[in-house]
């Protein structure tokens, strides 16, 4: 399925200009079917946190990690931007269940997060020192890179290899991998993995999840019922 | 100021399976108890409920049901030499909070430990020699053997319900249970779970091997289970959604699945919820502990609650805490080896795996149990084999099975696939429903460096410092990882996959970020010498006769088994010897 209500390129060229009307989420906005229905437009629902220069990032970013091909849409199309904003802008986001007295000094990663940084102030400074980064390295910000760079700048971040000042950029790489497949994989309900994309794509079935017969009955066979989410028991 | 509250008989602080267990036992006995619990109350069917329990990215990921390491952590540090920072977000393990404690929200694998773990120095040198053991590897026995346990183990299998098939009942080995177990007096109470995909694969490729595949004992009923409470639990419905979850048929065993409804119906038990301990109050002239300092974190008020006997029964870390704060023994020293509190601190040499891939079979691993739903082997576990020569003792016990599909977290891919992209999702697609981990929980040996103690530098919500870990792995760990890593390429390699990955083994540092296991044991340990242990055989403090300290933090060292088995079997243990010994006669159980 493609996207047919927004051509999302422009969208995000406006977007990173920086109009109002859209980064608050605009006209286009009102279009939008609910979370957890196949709206392919709904990569533009209204933004609680995010920028409009971050939501670009994140947009150009997972639809680069999970890009749209016969398995699934992309990463925005699913709804993953829209969880990564959710994400941020709500207790994961504040640091819920992050210890976060200092002091903070530099650790060794096995001593794992370190920093004195909540996830929403982590991705705010990442997505700067990415964008930072590229346009260092081809002279724009990533979304307006070609998909070939954006890959490859991906590549420079996972592997180290591009420079951030504070933090390296594996590290923020990392997180960002780590939120893009929660938002393709996790329940509906927070936005992402939309129409179950993510689900489908494994085969994940799902709810309810009670498997007292069929843990026998299928033993050794493809259980191919379609999937169902939390929403659809509530 | 505190509140002085009136004494009661008892309290317990932590209201998980051994304070559910000892304040049902205490109560039976005709004491008022009082169940101080830090955290909300929890219910099956209020906080369990479907649809929202099967919430992978809320329970699993954003970790609702464990212990807030806003209010409270542990540092780390990997020797005696280095700064210890604190572990600002829970990864290797997963303690628990509220009622029910861990046992909410475990996956239900429930071993006995083999006889030979538990007087593990005696045995290591009759069999290899008096000075086999490395100066450094300050193991003991456990000052209670199998055979004196073995009763006490068998009443907590009733009591969860544990399925599972006997590998040696009465002496008698019986082929498809784990022949090398202790004897048992009873089977099992109820039969194994249902075979899965991998555990059939595990099975043969075992046997083809010449080694002695069995079913893991499962806390998670393979059949509705009334046990000795009169508590009726479901059957598993194989949701895969055990571990860091609620069970919403109360076909998992926990807390509230087995033990409170009954404890909560009896108006001689107190369930105080939101009750954070803070501090034991300790007369070290008397060798008594007076009373327990709470804060109620609902209006931040303390209070101090006199009891004639304290239960300890917090988390391995809160209980190493609430000793060393009030100075109940004295603190291990790793130059000197002088002390015993916070000495033996453990964990578990896990993280060896292999992923095995078959293009032909069907895995299902979303249809799964919590408890290791496959085969395992324990010929490569323990002292299960000869150590003559191969520079280390212990081993692992060897499992491979499916515990849960939830794809967040489990979308196995082959060795060289990118981690996103095309390709990325071509294999995710591609291997989801066709793969499965060998892997592999060992044992981990005390060290001398390996300790607890206090923080000098961080704090917790209630202005006491954090528990330090000085931890690492050391020699005897890595030779015991190499070791494993080979036999599970040998495992792998016998089921003859499409594909496979390279045996992952441990090597390196100790890393608080991937999830290994809640196992952390320990700083509080039981002996028969009160210059190197802190409890006795009945778990007494040596030096407070009325405190009583339950779970892992009591082993001397960590067998390669999921010790809530040996935490529950401890606690009757302990709960008969305060019942019939030192109520009567309060003082010292044994004479240090």
């Amino acid at each position: 399925m493609v996207d047919e209500t927004i051509p999302r390129r422009d969208f995000l060229k406006g977007a990173v200009v920086g109009t109002a009307a859209l980064a608050t989420g605009g006209p286009a906005a009102t279009q939008t079917g609910a979370p957890g229905t196949a709206t392919p437009a709904a990569d533009v629902e209204p933004l609680l946190t995010l920028t409009a220069t971050e939501h670009a990032f994140i947009v150009a970013a997972v639809d680069t990690l999970i890009p749209a091909d016969e398995l699934s849409l992309s990463g925005s199309d699913c709804g993953v931007a829209t969880f990564i904003d959710r994400q941020l802008a709500g207790a994961y986001g504040m640091g819920a269940r992050l210890y976060r007295q200092g002091p903070f000094p530099k650790a060794k990663a096995e001593l794992g997060y370190q920093l004195s940084l909540n996830p929403r102030e982590f991705f705010r400074a990442g997505i700067e020192s990415a964008n930072a980064w590229t346009r260092r390295t081809y002279g724009k910000d990533f979304d307006r890179l070609s998909g070939t760079d954006r890959e490859a700048a991906l590549k420079a971040m996972e592997a180290d290899k591009a420079s951030f000042p504070g933090f390296s950029s594996r590290m923020f790489f990392d997180a960002l991998l780590q939120i893009t497949m929660e938002g393709f994989f996790s329940d509906p309900i927070y936005g992402g993995n939309r129409d179950m994309a993510g689900w489908k794509m494994v085969g994940y079935p799902g709810l309810p999840a009670t498997y007292r017969e069929e843990v026998k009955t299928y033993f050794g066979k493809k259980y191919d019922k379609p999937p169902r989410s939390i929403a659809d028991f509530s | 100021m505190a509140t002085v509250l009136k004494e009661v008989d008892a309290v317990c602080i932590g209201v998980g399976f051994t304070g559910s267990i000892l304040a049902r036992e205490l109560t039976k006995f005709g004491l008022k108890v009082v169940g101080l619990e830090r955290g909300a109350s929890r219910s099956t069917r209020d906080d369990f409920a479907l649809p929202n329990v099967r919430d992978d990215l809320k329970y699993a990921v954003r970790q609702e049901l464990f212990q807030d390491t806003q209010l409270e952590t542990v540092s780390l540090r990997h020797s005696p030499g280095e700064t210890a920072l604190p572990i600002r977000r829970l990864g290797s393990f997963l303690p628990g909070m509220g009622v029910g404690g861990a046992g909410a929200h475990w996956n239900g694998v429930t071993w006995r430990l083999l006889p030979t773990d538990h007087n593990l120095r005696s045995h290591i040198e009759n069999r290899y020699g008096k000075d086999a053991i490395a100066a450094e590897m300050t193991i003991e026995d456990f000052p209670v053997s199998y055979d004196e346990l073995e009763p006490y183990y068998d009443r907590f299998e009733k009591l969860l319900g544990v399925s599972g098939k006997a590998g040696n009942l009465r002496g008698q080995k019986i082929d498809g249970g784990n022949v090398f177990e202790g004897p048992r007096q009873n089977d099992y109470p109820n039969p194994p779970l249902a075979m899965s995909m991998a555990g059939a694969i595990m099975e043969k490729a075992a046997r083809e091997l010449g080694y002695h595949p069995f079913r893991a004992p499962a806390a998670n009923m393979s059949q509705p289970y009334t046990n000795p409470e009169g508590v009726t639990l479901g059957a598993c419905e194989y949701c895969g959604h055990c571990e860091r979850f609620g069970c919403e048929a109360n076909a998992k065993s926990s807390p509230q699945s087995c033990i409170l409804p009954v404890l909560l119906a009896d108006n001689r038990f107190e369930l105080r919820t939101h009750s954070y301990v803070k501090e034991l109050v300790y007369d070290k002239q008397a060798k008594n502990v007076k009373a327990v300092r709470y804060v109620d974190t609902r209006s931040g008020e303390e209070y101090e609650q006199p009891a004639g006997l304290i239960i300890l029964g917090a988390y391995v870390f809160n209980n190493n805490l609430l000793m060393m704060q009030a100075g109940i023994g004295e603190q291990y020293d790793p130059v000197t080896g002088k002390g015993a509190l916070g000495r033996n601190y453990c964990y578990q040499v896990s993280g060896n795996n292999i992923t095995v891939f078959f293009e032909d079979k069907v895995i299902n691993p979303f249809m799964a149990a919590g408890a290791s739903f496959g085969m395992n082997i324990d010929d490569f576990n323990g002292d299960n084999f000869d150590h003559s020569g191969v520079g280390f003792f212990g081993g692992a016990w060897i499992s491979a099975g499916t515990s849960n599909g939830r794809p967040i977290q489990t979308r196995p891919v082959p060795p060289g696939t990118p981690r996103w992209g095309r390709e990325w999702k071509k294999a995710t697609a591609k291997w989801y429903n066709h793969a499965f981990n060998i892997g592999a929980s060992g044992c981990n040996y005390a060290h001398r460096e390996n300790y607890l103690d206090l923080d000098p530098t961080y704090r917790d919500a209630l202005g006491r410092p954090l528990i330090r870990m000085t931890y690492n792995f050391h020699e005897n760990d890595y030779k015991l990882a190499e070791y494993i890593g080979g036999v599970l390429g040998k495992i792998a390699r016998a089921m003859n996959p499409t594909a496979m990955s390279s045996p992952a083994v441990r090597r390196g540092n100790y890393n608080v970020v991937p999830y290994q296991s809640t196992h952390n044991t320990g700083g509080t340990i039981t002996g028969a010498n009160p210059k190197t242990s802190v409890v006795n055989r009945y778990l007494q403090a040596w030096e407070a006769d009325n405190l009583f300290v339950m779970g892992a933090s009591v082993f001397p060292q960590n067998a390669s088994y999921n010790p809530t088995g040996l935490v529950g079997a401890l606690a009757y243990y302990a709960a008969e010897a305060i019942t019939t010994r030192y109520i009567r006669s309060p003082g010292p159980l044994v004479q240090g």
